[in-house]
């Protein structure tokens, strides 16, 4: 299969034209012996239909959340996706599009993103969002850094380890530049240790971060680190999963500066990890530090509404060596999707979504009491909990031989998630499994 | 003018619906304490079916896409995304694994995964590969963390600049910045390409490594690489490669032979994904065996006939993103390769260069091309002859919108006054390219006799030049209810 569309006659006519006798000849400026001896050391190309028959082999080799309900949550989670949004992501001017930089021939994508930013501020409650980032760990680390630049004497960065595992790893890898330090806290029976974070903070510190719900899956009152990190000057932070906060007290309620979260649940596929959505949003005073891109609302010529990509000095094409972020791009397809997700089920939708996620973690977890089994942590959570079993990996085994796709593997627990998609049949058996083999 | 989505709501008008669920549903306020529960409504807007379909379906006609035509962005590599890509990414086997899922439950994606990792180990010339960046910024931050990695275990803590052309893109010098280098700045020279004197005289042991794109973006080969590569490595830095213009070479040269210790390729410029309006990419980063234990983890690994992840990398930089990588952006990339193979390859970059050649070619009587010779995938030209009539390369993309167009970048390379960056990828008829020399002289033609034509394009889009100025001094970032 090949994608070039000038037969072997036309290619000659151009070569001709430009005084060329061979395709070689355009490459007359790379010395010989740097050039690829006959050819790349690749099987040679394949049909449509061959090549169709190879993905669908691969793909069949794969166990996947359609066929089987699947209880694996932990940063990424199996929630329904609307046909509509599926068929719309398919409009090619969308998906075929680059970055709006032309704002005349982009107003459709423009808009799309100055509709995201709207959402992602009114589900954060904060007053400004980007148009996206890479995934949820990586807005993470970018939001300490936007914490550590802003402030010349704050390199410290205060976070709890109940935050996602991957979050923090990544964290650390940024923090080879040198800019940041991290003191990781660690948490106490599933949740932060708020009065070891709030002594963690000094002024040295940039900022403090919270997950919530937390890597499992309980609610976090970070109350006194807000109070602790404001009196020292520093950033709130909170890393936040965003269909919860369609019950949960919004990041702005809580008093932070920044919301940063992974945006999956709002109908992006799985993908085995992505193309997923970081989001992040901030109070005004940081509308000018922000990284990313922001759409701005403006008119054209005749006064018309248009949008446009705006506060661009901010970023890397412009400062270039001065630049505090390197990101020159979004999830512009991801973020659409969330959009779409949003306007489709709507306002009440969202909310009857998430009690439906809490809702069946309840009772999930009132059935495995009910079975004689122990929840790892007992505290109040969102749509996923740890229940203790003596050998995870062992049980996860004996739920995928019963059909069913187990829990995060933690070393004495099974960290369960439910959604929306999960029935009280599916839940019964998964509760049967687990109470044979405690 | 469309109205926002918010503007189109209408109450209890969302037909969302759960399905039926005979469980126990407790008031919230007896399963969350008070203390955690939301106060503020969200007030998201609440639309029926048909009219959200509508509305995106609006918001689409007032997009452009490869789909809609011609697409001559340099240094984008707008090329044509082929549709039974998109087909395998949102097959369930693939869309509906969930990252956690055991390795053995995951075989096929590993699989590909492993094989993605190998050719493009083999297609530039790395010796092993790391998929996890998810976009090309974030794989040259990947890149520059593993060499500052490398030096800091070889001890070697001196080392805290990295140079950069001044020719690159602007996210090479962020990114040295980023990771705490001093950014040190290249010349270019008279032909455009690397200036060795200057190299030479900045290269010194405080030097981590060079940054460099090749094709340059000027769409020149950088002739002296294995020199400037000497340079480098003599004085004990590491050489990266921005695979922002892979494009020009794939298949015919691999930046592995050259000397580069660690590069970048852009899944969606040379490999044929989407952009996506401006993402998911996907930057995968190839390394040198002396940057092999720096890769971030978990790398996929083959086990006699299984395959599976290797967490087990001391010396990793660690993560740079959750789980392994924009995996849907994979496969298209997987798809593309597997479907031209290596003649296939070849031929992409070989038509990518005569496209640019050819353009540049019918093009010079009309425009101004700084540094006219053979390119490789993209050239620059610039307004100089039409400056006389007070038109700019602005009002030239502008006016190209009128045609139907997408105009090319713009102001890029910063080297070059009023620079136009061509870049019209393999992917492009003839019959194309002459449709847009055409209209390219048809524009050089109005700008000297009907110039306000020219300036005060585009006429023709959904609105005007946009206010730029205002947006950025007073910000309207997000909807306000009246």
């Amino acid at each position: 299969m090949k994608y070039t569309p000038n037969p072997s006659s036309v290619v000659d006519e151009m070569l001709q034209t430009i005084g060329c006798s061979s395709l070689d000849d355009l490459f007359a400026d790379i010395h010989e012996e740097l050039k690829v001896k006959d050819r790349l050391n690749l099987s040679s190309g394949m049909g449509e239909m061959e090549v169709r028959n190879q993905l669908k082999y691969l793909a069949g080799c794969n166990i996947d959340t359609e066929n089987y309900p699947c209880f694996l949550g932990a940063g990424a989670y199996d929630h329904y996706i609307p046909a509509a949004l599926e068929q719309l992501l398919l409009r090619s001017e969308f998906y075929t599009a680059y970055t709006p930089y032309q704002p005349e021939i982009s107003q459709g994508i423009l808009q799309s993103i100055f509709e995201y930013q709207t959402m992602i501020c009114k589900l954060t409650g904060l007053d400004v969002s980007n148009a996206s980032m890479y995934d949820g760990g990586s807005s993470l680390a970018e939001a300490c850094s936007l914490a550590c630049a802003n402030s010349k004497n704050k390199n410290k960065v205060v976070i709890s380890d109940t935050v996602h595992p991957e979050y923090l790893d990544i964290l650390k890898a940024y923090a080879l530049s040198g800019h940041m330090e991290i003191v990781v806290v660690p948490g106490q029976d599933g949740h932060s240790d708020i009065d070891a974070m709030v002594k963690a903070i000094d002024n040295e510190t940039a900022c403090a971060v919270i997950q919530q719900p937390n890597f499992y899956g309980i609610l976090e009152d970070p109350t006194a680190v807000e109070k602790a990190i404001h009196e020292n000057k520093g950033m709130f932070i909170m890393s936040v999963e965003p269909l919860s906060l369609a019950l949960l007290k919004s990041p702005a309620e809580w008093g932070a500066d920044i919301a940063v979260g992974e945006g999956q649940s709002l109908g992006i596929n799985l993908s085995f990890g992505g193309p997923y959505l970081g989001f992040m949003a901030a109070n005004k005073a940081l509308m000018r530090k922000i990284p990313g891109r922001i759409v701005g609302q403006t008119t054209d010529l005749d006064g018309k509404r248009a949008f446009v990509l705006t506060l661009q000095a901010r970023e890397q094409h412009i400062r270039r060596e001065k630049a505090a972020s390197n990101i020159c791009s979004n999830q512009a397809l991801c973020a659409l999707a969330s959009s779409m997700y949003l306007s489709l089920v709507g306002d009440q939708g969202l909310k009857d979504i998430a009690t439906r996620c809490h809702h069946l973690a309840l009772y999930a977890r009132q059935e495995f009491e009910k079975a004689g089994m122990e929840l790892k942590y007992k505290q109040p959570v969102f749509n996923e909990f740890a229940l203790k079993v003596n050998n995870p990996v062992n049980a996860n085994r004996i739920l995928l031989e019963n059909g069913i796709i187990g829990g995060y593997e933690l070393d004495d627990a099974l960290l369960l998630a439910f959604t929306e998609k999960r029935t009280r049949a599916e839940i019964d058996q998964l509760v049967a499994v687990l109470g044979g083999i405690k | 003018m469309p109205k926002l989505i918010f503007e189109k709501h209408v109450n209890n008008s969302n037909p969302f619906t759960l399905p039926t669920c005979d469980i126990p549903l407790p008031e919230l306020s007896e399963t969350i304490p008070a203390q955690f529960l939301r106060n503020e409504s969200i007030a998201l807007p609440e639309l029926s079916e048909v009219e959200a379909v509508r509305h995106f379906t609006e918001l689409s006609t007032r997009a452009y896409g490869v789909d809609s035509g011609f697409y001559p962005l340099g240094s984008c590599t707008m090329k044509y995304n082929p549709k039974i890509n998109e087909w395998a990414a949102r097959l369930p086997g693939f869309a509906g694994l969930h990252p956690y899922q055991s390795e053995d439950t995951v075989q096929g994606a590993l699989q590909l995964y492993y094989e993605m990792q190998e050719m493009l180990a083999e297609i530039v010339g790395m010796d092993a590969f790391s998929l996890q960046p998810a976009a090309g910024a974030h794989g040259e931050m990947t890149g520059i963390m593993m060499i500052k990695a490398y030096h800091q275990y070889r001890k070697d803590y001196k080392r805290t600049k990295i140079m950069v052309p001044d020719s690159a893109h602007g996210t090479n010098p962020a990114t040295a910045n980023v990771i705490g280098y001093e950014v040190i700045e290249i010349k270019s020279n008279e032909r455009g390409l690397v200036d060795l004197e200057d190299l030479r005289t900045k290269m010194n042991d405080e030097v981590a490594g060079l940054m460099l794109t090749n094709p340059n973006t000027l769409g020149l080969f950088e002739e002296d690489i294995q020199e400037i590569a000497a340079i480098v490595h003599d004085g004990g830095g590491l050489l990266y490669y921005d695979g922002a213009n892979l494009n020009g070479i794939l298949g015919v040269a691999r930046p592995g032979d050259m000397g580069f210790d660690v590069v970048h390729v852009n899944l969606h410029k040379t490999f044929s994904t989407p952009h996506g309006g401006g993402g998911p990419g996907s930057g995968p980063v190839g390394v040198k065996s002396t940057l092999i234990d720096f890769l971030p983890k978990p790398v996929v690994v083959k086990k006699g006939d299984t395959y599976g992840f290797n967490y087990n990398l001391p010396l990793s930089i660690g993560k740079v993103k959750n789980f392994y990588g924009n995996f849907g952006v994979i496969i298209k990339a997987y798809t593309y390769i597997k479907s031209l193979g290596a003649e296939g390859l070849k031929e992409a970059g070989q038509h990518a260069v005569l496209n640019a050649n050819y353009l540049r070619h019918q093009l010079r009587d009309d425009f101004n091309i700084p540094i006219d010779r053979l390119c490789k995938h993209e050239f620059v030209l610039n307004s100089k002859k039409q400056s006389d009539y007070g038109v700019t390369t602005l009002d030239i993309a502008k006016r190209l919108i009128d045609y139907g167009y997408h105009p090319p970048t713009i102001y890029f390379p910063l080297i070059i006054n009023e620079a136009m960056m061509i870049e019209p990828t393999e992917t492009e008829s003839k019959e194309r390219l002459d449709e847009f020399v055409d209209v390219m002289k048809a524009i050089a033609r109005e700008s000297a006799q009907e110039t306000e034509k020219v300036l005060n394009a585009p006429q023709n889009a959904v609105i005007k030049r946009v206010d730029e100025v205002t947006a950025a001094r007073k910000p309207i970032v997000k909807w306000e209810a009246p």
